[in-house]
């Protein structure tokens, strides 16, 4: 496995680092002043949770608001394809603490709630087991918060409502969790692995930090390989690494490659032709329309049908709605029984006109990014697949997976 | 004469803001299914909901104005506003003063309702409910002809519509198309143990 | 200061009552709620904006005024 700064240290198989482990190889946590949020800022650190959304703009805003309010360290992980949270609270936890201790005291927030997803029982136990090593007054009095299993608990402003309203369900913004508002102090939520980004920034300075990275991107990034790979699972590589040197790293193809989903089930499919020299940093990708994401990059192979795959990716992002919204709830399900039916080769003329209408007219009609991460999604294999959509055959669910 | 006037004002005020009542509650069950027809769309019906209950604060103003003005009634003012106040038919009285102030409660509020917000609004309206039975209750209990046959073939007409509108509310079920997946989604999605 | 509409997705219900009352601004998809145009509410349509959004009945539709941001 690839491990370059945050996975670095003792062998993975050891299972997750103890404190003293950890202090021994990188020193204690350091303190907190006007300095940190420089250092955050300069190494342009982004977001790791699939927004992308600048770090220390993020830890201003809270600050400005006042402060005071919770920090969800969120490890909630609700894309099912995604390993690298859990296998860095399993693994590294007290990197994770380091940086969740060091936003709270720079943000001044209240207290400390470890968002953990409610099925990940190994990064359930070693996280508590860290905090318990523990001396810090904030982690002594922090909490864990499980996540319940579904696809939106990871958003942050379905965590903010399980804290404040015991339901994991996306709430209307404005106002976004950081600028509180609505009699509740403003909350930050970050993503655990870029809390554990801040505790080496914090550590090494934004240069350090900036050292690492190719073609103009900055730090590393962990990312979950999936599909038909060799050693499928998490990788830590340099931002900016190409989708080609990324498959390498999981030990090549296990057969040709026919496209790339870029950046989960939120994200898009890529032709695998113009996929291969595709820079892996959120911005970069942006400029390009398409989108990191959590980090997965998965790989289709020949024997799988794009199509069969993305009604069943459609089929479960809509079973996923929270049904607040009814463009999302309704659209969302056209969109899956839609896709299913082509997939099964039993399509009406007017389906493929339907699917584009649909995906167009979902996007930005509900409270949250639900539909419109489903909607690009669809977009994107309705411009991958353009051929397999028009004419598909029935596979008789007889495909290869 | 004016006595006479006084009284019949009264009466027959008391009379159409029954009628009127009767037509907001069916209308208030027609807006809750979002009734639609060609030629009808449905921003109608809430509206005449709204409207007819304007104009049913009217006519209950009347009746209770010329109630009390009425030299032949020892009705005050205070008995007018605080139920239950009166010598006269004590209960019955009380139960459509109650009424009225409910019929105010909830146009004053949903005028007010930007201000009000949503939550509070919505436990005034429905109290509100009840100012249609007390209203029958009241006419029923009061009036010194309720069982001449007139009277009491509106009252029945009026329970008789009130009746069958609850019943097919009852069973068209929820209007909104969202109400169980909702619930679905909010059972699996509710927070769990935590440590 | 110019007009725009604002709509609370969660609190919508699709009742339909904004799209008959603006037809010009607001039109329903196929399940019934509503697509609104983007950008400001034209000044010779202000009042049946205004008037659509008292006409919801659950308060989903709102009208904000924005500053328009000056030419630099």
């Amino acid at each position: 496995m690839s491990r370059l700064r945050l996975l670095s240290g003792p062998d993975l198989a050891a299972g997750s680092e103890a404190l003293n482990a950890h202090v021994q190889r990188l020193g204690p946590l350091p303190a907190v002043g006007p300095g940190l949020f420089d250092s955050v800022e300069r190494s342009g650190l982004t977001g790791r949770g699939g927004a992308a959304f600048p770090v220390a703009r993020k830890w201003r805003a809270v600050s400005a608001a006042g402060g005071g309010g919770a920090l969800i360290v969120n490890g909630a992980e609700g894309e099912p394809q995604s390993f690298k949270d859990r296998t860095l609270m399993s693994l590294r936890p007290h990197l994770v603490l380091d940086g969740a201790l060091l936003a709270a005291r720079a943000v001044r927030a209240s207290s400390v709630v470890l968002y953990i997803g409610e099925e990940h029982r190994t990064a359930q136990v070693t996280m508590a087991r860290a905090v318990a090593e523990r001396p810090e007054h904030e982690l002594r009095h922090g909490r864990v918060v499980l996540a319940p299993a579904r696809y939106v608990a990871g958003e942050s402003s379905a965590a903010v409502n399980l804290l404040n309203a015991d339901i994991a369900s996306p709430t209307t913004r404005p106002p976004s969790p950081h600028e509180g508002g609505g009699g509740r102090l403003p909350t930050l939520v970050q993503n655990v692995e870029t809390l554990a980004q801040v505790a080496l920034i914090a550590r090494y300075g934004a240069d350090w930090f900036r050292l690492a990275g190719r073609r103009g991107a900055a730090g590393t990034i962990l990312m979950t390989v999936a599909g038909a790979v060799t050693s499928p699972g998490v990788v830590e590589v340099e931002a900016g690494i190409s989708v080609r040197e990324v498959l390498e790293l999981a030990g090549g193809a296990t057969q040709q490659v026919t496209a790339v989903l870029l950046g989960g089930y939120f994200g898009s499919w890529v032709d695998a032709a113009s996929a291969w020299d595709l820079p892996l940093d959120a911005s970069m990708l942006r400029e390009r329309g398409l989108t990191l994401g959590c980090g997965v990059v998965g790989f289709l192979p020949v024997t799988s049908c794009g199509v069969c795959e993305t009604a069943r990716i459609m089929e479960y992002l809509a079973s996923e709605s929270s049904a607040q919204c009814g463009p999302c709830f309704f659209g969302l399900r056209a969109l899956a029984t839609t896709s299913g039916r082509i997939a099964q080769g039993i399509a009406d003329p007017g389906d493929l006109a339907r699917l584009e209408r649909w995906s167009r007219e979902v996007r930005g009609r509900g409270a949250c990014h639900h539909p419109d991460g489903a909607a690009g999604l669809l977009q994107s294999a309705l411009t991958a697949f353009a051929t397999e959509f028009q004419s598909h055959p029935a596979h008789m669910g007889s495909q290869v997976a | 004469m004016s006595d006479q006037l006084l009284w019949y004002t009264t009466r027959g005020a008391g009379a159409v803001s029954l009628v009127l009542l009767t037509l907001v509650v069916v209308l208030g069950v027609l807006s809750s299914l979002r009734y639609q027809a060609s030629g009808w769309p449905r921003f109608l019906t809430p509206g005449l909901h709204r409207n007819v209950a304007l104009v049913t604060v009217a006519f209950t103003g009347l009746h209770v104005v010329a109630a009390v003005v009425d030299p032949f009634t020892s009705l005050g003012w205070v008995s007018a506003l605080i139920p239950f106040s009166s010598y006269y038919r004590t209960f019955w009285l009380g139960l459509g003063t109650i009424s009225a102030e409910l019929v105010a409660a909830i146009v004053v509020t949903s005028l007010l309702r930007r201000f009000v917000g949503r939550t509070a609004w919505r436990a005034v309206h429905w109290v509100a409910y009840a100012s249609w039975p007390l209203g029958v209750l009241h006419g029923v209990g009061t009036g010194t002809d309720a069982w001449s046959a007139w009277l009491l073939g509106l009252t029945i007409a009026c329970v008789a519509v009130v009746g069958l509108a609850t019943v097919y509310r009852f069973i068209a079920g929820a209007s909104d198309p969202l109400a169980v997946p909702r619930a679905d989604f909010r059972a699996r999605a509710a927070k769990r143990a935590q440590s | 200061m110019s007009k725009q509409l604002a709509i609370d997705r969660i609190r919508c219900d699709g009742r339909g009552m904004c799209a008959e009352l603006l037809p010009e601004l607001i039109s329903l998809d196929d399940w019934g709620y509503p697509m609104i145009a983007s950008g400001w509410v034209p000044d010779q349509l202000s009042a049946q904006a205004e008037r659509a959004v008292r006409s919801c009945p659950v308060l989903a539709l709102a009208l904000r005024s924005v500053p328009v941001p000056e030419d630099p």
